[in-house]
């Protein structure tokens, strides 16, 4: 029982999230929602599914860094969640790069 | 007092002279330092399992990227066959009911009973609200003829009634079943996934009335909040994908 242990564990005190973050951030979800329904109506051509996906981004962005609590948590639960992402776009970074070079060199 | 219990006693009870002083909450496990330490755990495990799930769902959404880009045209106009509305309110209603869970683990952080159950309750009925106009959708495919398996006609996507919907050669028209089969693999894996929350709520609305979460032991809560979060998370990429981003390509 160091002092150094001690320390360490009131780093992962939790932090109680209020309710006007969890207002602000409804809010700010609905308002994303309504923005990307919007847009869809625009013919932007490409941009329609870049926007959308980018959209799509901020919105779980905003859900896993409030309502998940991660911006408030300790760097073992940040590493852990961009550990998940991290390896996710890299199975579909290889999948991809199979696909997209299957037919090289066949015309 | 033994070296044992010395090692798995919280630090601040080490002069208490009692031998295993139970000073700490009945929910604290022996073999954690102290609550911090517990939480932190529990919530590491918890993104685990989620991980997991993100490359279950991951799967469903590559097959998507790749069957989308090599038949474009099927998968365009499968997508615009849905109805942007239902899918605009369903995806506002599932952000309503992640606002709720978690408003339902601050009222357990605060230890207020009637508050919690109260939002507890209101995740349900969201979550109701979420899989009846799912079930509104589903049914309108199915009356349409769009269900892989069950009963499908290219006749629509041939000889669209749309007069402003291309009509598909006959072999590209064939590949929209393709589209319905991820449709509705995604969409239902997603309802069963809120299925499963839906019942697991049910079963925290009882606990919480006997009020197991509002004395302290709230990770039950925090770590269901985690899973529901993520449900809604899975929908927010679904519904650009199926519903959004064909409407003008």
């Amino acid at each position: 029982m160091t002092e150094k242990n001690i320390s360490t564990h009131q780093d992962a005190e939790v932090h109680v999230v209020k309710p006007p973050v969890y207002f602000a951030i409804f809010f700010a979800l609905l308002v994303l929602t309504a923005l990307t329904t919007g847009i869809s109506f625009i013919d932007l051509g490409v941009f329609n599914a870049v926007i959308a996906l980018a959209i799509a981004c901020l919105k779980a962005s905003l859900v896993v860094l409030f309502f998940m609590h991660i911006h408030y948590s300790s760097r073992l639960l940040k590493l852990t969640v961009a550990a998940g992402l991290f390896t996710f776009m890299l199975l579909i970074s290889l999948t991809m790069t199979d696909y997209i070079s299957r037919a090289w060199g066949m015309f | 007092m033994d070296s044992t219990s010395i090692a798995t006693t919280p630090h601040e009870l080490e002069s208490s002279g009692l031998p295993h002083a139970h000073d700490h909450p009945a929910f604290m496990r022996h073999h954690f330092e102290d609550i911090g330490q517990q939480r932190e755990a529990a919530s590491f495990g918890m993104w685990v399992f989620l991980l997991t799930e993100i490359m279950f769902f991951g799967g469903l959404f590559c097959a998507y990227l790749i069957l989308r880009n090599w038949y474009h045209p099927a998968f365009v106009a499968g997508s615009n066959t849905l109805n942007i509305a239902l899918g605009t309110t369903n995806t506002a209603v599932l952000i309503g009911s992640s606002f709720t869970m978690a408003m339902a683990v601050y009222s357990a952080e605060m230890r207020r009973k009637g508050q919690l159950i109260l939002f507890l309750t209101l995740t349900i009925l969201l979550g109701f609200v979420f899989i009846g106009i799912k079930g509104v959708e589903w049914t309108t495919e199915y009356q349409e003829q769009h269900v892989p398996g069950i009963n499908f006609s290219i006749q629509e996507f041939v000889h669209p009634t749309n007069p402003k919907a291309i009509p598909l050669a006959p072999d590209m028209a064939e590949k929209t079943q393709l589209y319905f089969f991820l449709y509705f693999a995604m969409t239902g894996m997603h309802a069963l996934h809120m299925i499963i929350g839906i019942s697991l709520l049910f079963f925290m609305v009882w606990r919480a009335s006997r009020g197991a979460y509002t004395a302290g032991h709230v990770i039950p809560v925090e770590n269901f909040g985690l899973y529901w979060h993520f449900v809604d998370i899975v929908w927010i990429f679904l519904f650009p994908l199926l519903y959004l981003i064909s409407r003008y390509r």
